[in-house]
């Protein structure tokens, strides 16, 4: 029976980089991965005969700068096309760079996106951090009160505003500060990317902001999404890390109230002082560990950590390129904040959106061999889907279907479209063990943020049963592809 | 009454309401968990004395009962209770404990063993959403009964001489075990249970056996001047005896609105039940912590001088430092003095240099006793006859 130091469950980026970093620090780390690859949610899929997408997600924020260098992923093979401009597509179309835009909002939408681009650099280090416990002893007072200062730092007029604004929906924001509705859909589709959520629920804003803490730019990866997975994977084995595939885990072993190893669900087990389940945090316990070893009342709140998934993904394998301003750009279909909030609504009650808001790129352009020869791959994700759809999966799937390329009639010609798949969040769920197919593995909302994600007794990716670790995008600072998650839990785990 | 007239009758009838109300002469009524229940019918001293020398009977009905079957019965309630009850074995009986995640206490009870996989809880509070919230994961049915079993509790000495005339051979019967008996086509079950640290047999049936039964206790019961008592007289037999009541001695973990109110089974005296080596339970690893911490509250039996009841006073330690509270307190006509049970911070634990400040109420006027206690044994009163088998013959 091999033992180890630490067994890492899942590959995705934040596994591969809790892995590396423990390797690094001399740990003997095995790192099990249900698939026949690694990546999670960034991976690939040919999705029609020669035809690649993104398998989940097509863009990053950036990778968290820590597991940037630390794994040495530019060494392993990691390079970013340059940073893509967003178009908002429309009867008018509009670029966007960061704050730069054109039209009769481009000095508004600079100085509010210089505004939010000051409070997401304020919060970024918090993202980096062990969360706080509401207790006085075991936190990492030096640093947080550090970042505190930062945000007082703003001065007396910007932390008023940064008060002010946190905590309000991204509608209200959009409606003070701007006229255009290209830029106001844009922001407000920005904001609720991936979350349930509309404009005008209550904290929007905030997810605008993280999205914003974890880079200003969309970017992708030279050879696509899958290649930062590959970067990690061969970077994690540089460092030590023994990276078993097509390993799946049924259960955590627990002797003497204590998390031992695992068992495989080829029925092999593995010993180590340390298992650290970086999948979602409610499958770990209610599947992988069960109720035998934990309180009742800790084992009921991890079956309802809120997870509902709106994102669908949609991949079109084209004939001739879409009819778009910049074949490079990330596009968007937001036409406004009601758009938005329109699209939202009917998910509330399980229904689909007429109109859908969608962001899609095209993987073939920067890559060859995305796509055969003078045809293209699009990849997008249209919000927002019902996770639990009143007419059944296939019904809504079908009407999600024709209502998204309703939305793209002036965009993609219907007789260039050789083959459409859509992913629902249902979807999602099987393929990813994305819990109510949501992509943060949980909700991302300030009622399940930072000492209360994904719960309050395992905010700090330990967990009441000892030697069992979290470090998924269900823990703190939730997901995106960046690795923090992970990262955070490995700094944890060594410091204790 | 229907959905919408509930209301009107806040109070539930037992289903022996029809005899309990025309026994009760004083009409003195209280609530007990929804239900109207008698608190005294006639002569609160003459009650008690039935307990302690004759045979007495009360309506049980109200006690909160949960029904637990499924293969994995034993497993979960290993799980929801401190102590073993895979080991407890069937027709038998045991007090427990369950606790919160953070190791405070929940509720007590007794928990019946009818089959290998059948189990009956008796509680003092609702805890429906917990127990079921604790089932997930587990092959087993959690189901209130509380409506679907009528039982009567009869204590006293005479008890089982009672019972024998009533056509039962309890003779047998040790306890905390159970055994069925044949009623008018039926069947009723005689566990040796109680609240009163005497002889006693609990008597459980259907709500339509109810009026026959107590029909044919009485009528066989009366040449030991068998009599119904209320809460009041039991309560002071329960003091006597050394027992806590959820909600009067401790407040339930999760009814307690101050951080500080809940308890462990360390500060209630009740850690003797921990199984540790069962496996997981809930609250164990916050016990384990508190076994290595210290508690911070003790619960203690006191020997009160005088004959004034020292209920809901404050203990002092060395007159001056508040040190903790009475939670019941009586004179005991069983052992002729006065006693008291008491939550004390754990360092008073001991009981030296320990006070109680005494509201006396003298014609109108309060007047204040500052009145040395000492820590004692609980029971109070423990006679051998509550565990001597076969019971003596009256």
């Amino acid at each position: 029976m091999p033992s180890f130091d630490a067994i890492v469950i899942g590959g995705g980026p934040n596994g591969l980089a809790c892995a590396a970093r423990l390797a690094m620090k001399g740990a003997r780390v095995t790192l099990l991965e249900a698939g026949p690859a690694c990546g999670g949610g960034a991976g690939v899929r040919e999705f029609a005969p020669g035809f690649f997408a993104p398998a989940l997600a097509h863009t990053t924020r950036g990778i968290d700068a820590r597991v940037m260098a630390g794994m040495g992923l530019e060494r392993h093979g990691l390079r970013f096309h340059p940073a893509l401009p967003t178009v908002v597509l429309g009867a008018d179309p509009l670029t966007v760079q960061r704050g730069k835009t054109a039209g009769p909002d481009a000095a508004a939408y600079a100085a509010l996106m210089a505004k939010l681009g000051e409070f997401a650099r304020v919060l970024a280090p918090f993202r980096g951090l062990t969360p706080p416990r509401l207790t006085s002893s075991g936190n990492e007072w030096g640093k947080l009160a550090r970042f505190g200062l930062g945000i007082r730092a703003l001065g007396k007029q910007d932390f008023r505003e940064f008060l002010r604004m946190i905590l309000i929906n991204v509608a209200d924001v959009a409606e003070d500060e701007l006229s255009d509705d290209r830029l106001k859909g844009l922001l407000a589709f920005d904001a609720t990317l991936g979350a349930w959520l509309g404009p005008r629920s209550p904290n929007s804003l905030i997810l605008l902001l993280n999205h914003l803490a974890c880079g200003l730019d969309n970017l992708l990866p030279v050879g696509g999404m899958a290649a930062a997975a590959t970067a990690m994977v061969r970077a994690a084995e540089a460092a030590g890390v023994t990276v078993r595939f097509d390993a799946p885990v049924a259960q955590v072993l627990v002797t003497g109230d204590r998390a031992v190893g695992v068992q495989l669900a080829s029925g092999e087990v593995l010993t180590a002082d340390k298992v650290i389940s970086a999948i979602n945090p409610r499958i770990t316990f209610q599947k992988l560990v069960g109720p035998r070893h934990l309180d009742a009342g800790f084992f009921a709140r991890t079956a309802h950590i809120r997870s509902r998934g709106a994102a669908a993904k949609l991949h079109l394998a084209l004939k001739t390129a879409p009819d778009v301003p910049d074949i490079r750009a990330r596009m968007v279909v937001a036409p406004s904040v009601r758009a938005v909030e329109d699209a939202f609504n009917p998910v509330k009650y399980g229904e689909v959106p007429k109109a859908p808001v969608l962001e899609f790129v095209l993987p073939s352009v920067h890559d060859a061999g995305m796509a055969p020869e003078g045809c293209h791959s699009l990849s997008a994700i249209v919000q927002f889907a019902p996770h639990q759809p009143k007419a059944g999966l296939e019904a809504a799937r079908a009407e999600m279907l024709q209502n998204t390329l309703s939305v793209l009639d002036n965009t993609v010609k219907r007789e260039s479209i050789l083959h459409a798949e859509l992913l629902m969040p249902q979807d999602i769920e099987a393929r990813f063990g994305m819990i109510g197919g949501n992509w943060h593995h949980g909700e991302l909302a300030v009622e399940q943020m930072l000492f209360l994600r994904p719960l309050q007794e395992t905010a700090q990716y330990g967990t009441p049963l000892p030697g069992l670790y979290l470090a998924g995008a269900g823990s703190h600072p939730g997901g995106g592809i960046n690795g923090s998650a992970g990262w955070n839990a490995a700094e944890k785990v060594l410091h204790e | 009454m229907n959905d919408l007239s509930h209301f009107e009758t806040p109070l539930r009838q037992t289903p022996f309401h029809a005899r309990t109300s025309a026994a009760n002469k004083l009409n003195r009524w209280g609530p007990w968990a929804g239900y109207m229940t008698a608190l005294c019918f006639g002569d609160e001293a003459m009650e008690h004395t039935a307990i302690r020398n004759g045979a007495s009977v009360y309506d049980l009905c109200p006690m909160v009962k949960y029904r637990v079957t499924g293969p994995e019965a034993a497993a979960y309630l290993d799980r929801l209770t401190i102590r073993n009850a895979g080991k407890l074995p069937v027709g038998s009986v045991h007090y427990t404990v369950w606790c919160d995640d953070e190791g405070k206490v929940l509720d007590d009870g007794t928990l019946f063993r009818h089959g290998a996989e059948d189990y009956l809880i008796c509680c003092q509070e609702r805890h429906f959403p917990w127990l079921k919230a604790s089932c997930a994961g587990y092959d087993v049915q959690v189901r209130e009964v509380t409506e679907e079993l009528a039982a009567l509790s009869l204590q006293g000495p005479c008890s089982a001489s009672v019972l024998d005339a009533a056509g039962f051979d309890i003779w047998g019967l040790k306890p905390f075990r159970m055994q069925r008996f044949g009623f008018q086509g039926g069947e009723i079950t005689v566990s040796r249970t109680g609240f009163t640290g005497d002889l006693g047999y609990e008597l459980w049936m259907t709500p339509e056996q109810a009026l026959p039964f107590w029909d044919h206790l009485f009528a066989a019961g009366a040449p030991w001047g068998i009599r119904p008592i209320g809460t009041d007289a039991l309560n002071l037999a329960r003091i006597e005896a050394g027992f806590i009541i959820t909600n009067m001695d401790f407040i339930p973990a999760d009814q307690a609105l101050r951080e500080d109110r809940a308890r462990s089974p360390f500060e209630l005296g009740l850690d003797w039940m921990i199984d540790w080596d069962k496996g997981h339970f809930t609250g164990r690893r916050a016990l384990i912590a508190e076994r290595e911490k210290g508690s911070n509250w003790a619960l203690v039996g006191l020997d009160v001088p005088g004959n004034v009841s020292a209920e809901g006073s404050i203990l002092y330690h060395g007159k001056k430092r508040e040190a903790g509270f009475i939670t019941a307190a009586a004179w005991s006509p069983s052992v002729k003095r006065s006693v008291a049970i008491a939550q004390v911070e754990a360092r008073y634990r001991k009981g030296d240099d320990l006070w109680v400040e005494i509201y006396a109420l003298r014609e109108l006027q309060y007047v204040k006793l500052m009145l040395p206690v000492t820590v004692v044994e609980r029971p109070f009163f423990n006679p051998a006859r509550k565990r001597q088998t076969p019971p003596a013959r009256f």
